[in-house]
């Protein structure tokens, strides 16, 4: 019984930085397929995005064995709650992540050129503030010590993000040759990619509280 | 007839295991660090280990407060303490096996007249203050060791989760045993001086005496106790009571079973006697004053705002209550069974003034003169001897009284060749036995004519200065020489 409980463990830990290893890699591809995008090269957007599409079905399937292993073995009794609710909150991002892509590659939203260094800018800042969750999240679980410095790096990214999301909209609303409806579209899609960072945000927020809880 | 008077105190043990059980394994099964089937199998089986093995320290402890000396009595001590425990539990209070059962032996003593031991109830009450403020002690100095260890080692979430499992079933496991061990006095102390198994061996491998025999019923009424009721209380525990985390709950059971430890292991004792340090007082403490006691040290540790004294207040209340109430049931109780069902609650220990009882006392340096007048008379009770000496104003002193009631304390003893052919060889020596075959015939009124009788023949028999050890297990064997040749 007693090794029972260590491989237990050795399973959920691996499956966690497996489901977080997804997190991060969907935000590189997803990265990269926006410049493939904006370059205009539609070919290998989509396999990007069918490659983002994969790693999300990858994070589902993770995210119910390591519900199922958290509720089923008895592991982590007293914060089994907060790491499920830490783990549907990185899912979400993971869902954002491929939402925005297949509303890409639908609505085919054309970006005039002097958009795309800020557009290329907001993702990367959306990205960042993900990745910094991401290694927020992992020190929660194997150094808590640490997490509160990733987590004033995602604090940075959402700031950072919320400064070209606005310059950008402005931009967009002051240019003069676009129909109101074609600003309006972008700036649907520059709301899309600002929202990640704010996401991203709200779950350290989360995750501050669960620390707190756990505090010695 | 043994069995059926067994049976009160078969009672009070289930009570036990159904109650107490819970603050060695509630905060592990009651967050589900560990199911309760395991929590039962291991908790049942280390209860009946600790009893066996451990459980004499405490017992002679509860002996020395009042040796209930008749069946009946000793049955209706045991109900009473149980009965107490079941109203208080019923009320809401916490309970503690340990203030029923002092409390009903009090009652005991009141009833009969036997004149309570202060020196031991001292001892007992007293180990009820220390033994909260001990564990509380205790959690603090073992929280603040866990969480360094946790940082020093950064042990992360899912290694600390397996690391706290293992110790909560290493500190159940201890807390099953210590349990045992200080608590079966409880259950089973009253009826060791009534018991009347025997000493028997397996196959020469090991022995258990009739003592251990009565633990070991005692130990599977309460691993009974455990399997059967004591999940529900697990859970109460585990989820409403200690809503505190893992980590608290295992330094809690942690510091729980260490006092209980100190309460009742006598190999500690002996290796402090053996290093010449003082020895902690064997008692049957509560185990649940144990686990309050490390709750709120941690309580305090984190600024104390945490801790609902009015919860504390209650408990203290329920504390003081137990033994009062128990004492009550067993004072009326014993007098209906003896009075309605004439049953012999206990054997009468009469007193009498005899020549050589006031040599023994003037050789004590106590003035005899007011006990002259009283040189012959007999007295069926302490409580009667002891008015009698406040009649004739004799001047009191506690430890003069007592040695005046050792004195005349009438026990008549014949030795004779069968009861000595009866002896352990194991147990007694071949000189302590040679001894007493010199003394074959004689007989004695009051057992220190016995004793020292036999110390003039042998040095076996002689109390040794700085022997603690060797004069507990003579006491012992004294103790059982005085029932062995007790005659009418």
């Amino acid at each position: 019984m007693e090794f029972d409980f260590f491989t237990r463990r050795q399973g959920i830990e691996t499956r966690i930085d497996e489901f977080l290893n997804r997190v991060s890699e969907a935000g590189l591809i997803f990265k990269g397929a926006i410049v493939d995008y904006l370059k205009g090269d539609l070919q290998t957007f989509e396999n990007k995005r069918d490659r983002l599409h994969e790693t999300e079905r990858q994070g589902d399937v993770l995210r119910r064995e390591l519900e199922h292993m958290l509720y089923t073995k008895t592991l982590i009794p007293e914060s089994r709650g907060d790491v499920l609710e830490l783990i549907e909150n990185m899912d979400r991002l993971l869902d954002h992540y491929k939402s925005a892509m297949w509303r890409i590659d639908i609505e085919q939203p054309q970006i005039c050129d002097e958009f795309h260094e800020d557009f290329k800018e907001l993702v990367a800042c959306g990205v960042e503030a993900v990745e910094s969750t991401v290694c927020a999240c992992r020190a929660f679980f194997r150094n808590i010590d640490t997490a509160s410095t990733h987590m004033d790096k995602v604090i940075y990214w959402e700031k950072k993000s919320d400064v070209v999301s606005t310059r950008l909209q402005r931009a967009i609303f002051r240019h003069e040759e676009l129909r109101l409806s074609h600003k309006r579209h972008i700036r649907d899609f520059v709301r899309s990619m600002e929202k990640i960072a704010d996401e991203a945000e709200d779950v350290i927020d989360r995750l501050s509280i669960y620390i707190i809880k756990r505090a010695l | 007839m043994f069995l059926f008077f067994l049976s009160s105190g078969l009672f009070l043990g289930w009570s036990l295991g159904a109650n107490d059980a819970a603050n060695v394994f509630g905060t592990a099964v009651g967050s589900r660090m560990i199911t309760f089937k395991r929590a039962a199998v291991l908790c049942g089986v280390f209860v009946i280990l600790g009893a066996v093995i451990s459980g004499a320290g405490t017992s002679d402890t509860i002996g020395k407060l009042g040796t209930v000396n008749a069946l009946a009595g000793a049955f209706i001590v045991a109900l009473a303490a149980a009965l107490s425990v079941y109203i208080m539990t019923v009320i809401g209070y916490p309970v503690s096996t340990s203030q029923g059962i002092i409390g009903a032996i009090v009652g005991w003593n009141l009833f009969t007249g036997t004149l309570i031991d202060y020196t031991s109830l001292i001892k007992i009450v007293s180990s009820w203050i220390a033994c909260p403020i001990l564990a509380a002690i205790f959690s603090i100095i073992l929280y603040k060791l866990v969480v360094f260890c946790i940082k020093a080692f950064n042990i992360q979430m899912f290694k600390l989760d397996s690391v706290t499992r293992y110790g909560l079933i290493i500190a159940g496991i201890f807390g099953a045993y210590t349990l045992g061990a200080n608590n079966i006095a409880n259950v089973m102390g009253v009826f060791v001086p009534v018991s009347p198994f025997r000493d028997i061996s397996f196959m020469g491998i090991f022995s258990l005496t009739s003592a251990q025999q009565l633990f070991l019923i005692g130990g599977i009424a309460i691993a009974i106790g455990i399997i059967t009721y004591s999940k529900r209380v697990m859970m109460t525990v585990g989820t409403g009571i200690m809503k505190i985390s893992p980590v608290s709950a295992f330094v809690t059971v942690w510091a729980h079973s260490i006092v209980l430890f100190l309460f009742s292991s006598q190999s500690l004792e002996c290796f402090l006697i053996s290093h010449g340090l003082p020895t902690i007082p064997l008692v049957p403490v509560s185990s649940s004053q144990a686990i309050v006691g490390a709750v709120i040290g941690i309580g305090l540790l984190k600024g104390g705002k945490g801790i609902r004294w009015k919860t504390v207040g209650r408990i203290s209340v329920g504390w003081m209550a137990t033994p009062l109430l128990a004492a009550l049931i067993s004072f009326i109780s014993l007098f209906f069974f003896q009075n309605v069902f004439q049953q012999q609650t206990y054997k009468p220990v009469g007193y009498i003034v005899s020549t050589a009882a006031i040599e023994r006392i003037e050789n004590q340096g106590i003035s005899t003169d007011k006990l002259k007048g009283m040189l012959g008379k007999e007295y069926s009770s302490a409580f009667r001897f002891n008015n009698a000496l406040k009649e004739c104003s004799f001047p009191r002193r506690g430890r003069d009284t007592r040695f005046i009631m050792e004195s005349t304390e009438y026990h008549k003893m014949e030795i004779t060749g069968t009861a000595i052919r009866s002896l352990d060889a194991k147990w007694f020596t071949e000189e302590q036995i040679q001894a007493l075959e010199k003394l074959e015939g004689r007989v004695f009124t009051h057992t220190w004519m016995m004793d020292e009788a036999l110390a003039r023949i042998s040095p076996s028999w002689r109390i040794k200065k700085d022997d603690t050890l060797f004069n507990r297990r003579l006491e012992e064997k004294m103790d059982h020489i005085y029932d062995l040749f007790h005659t009418s």
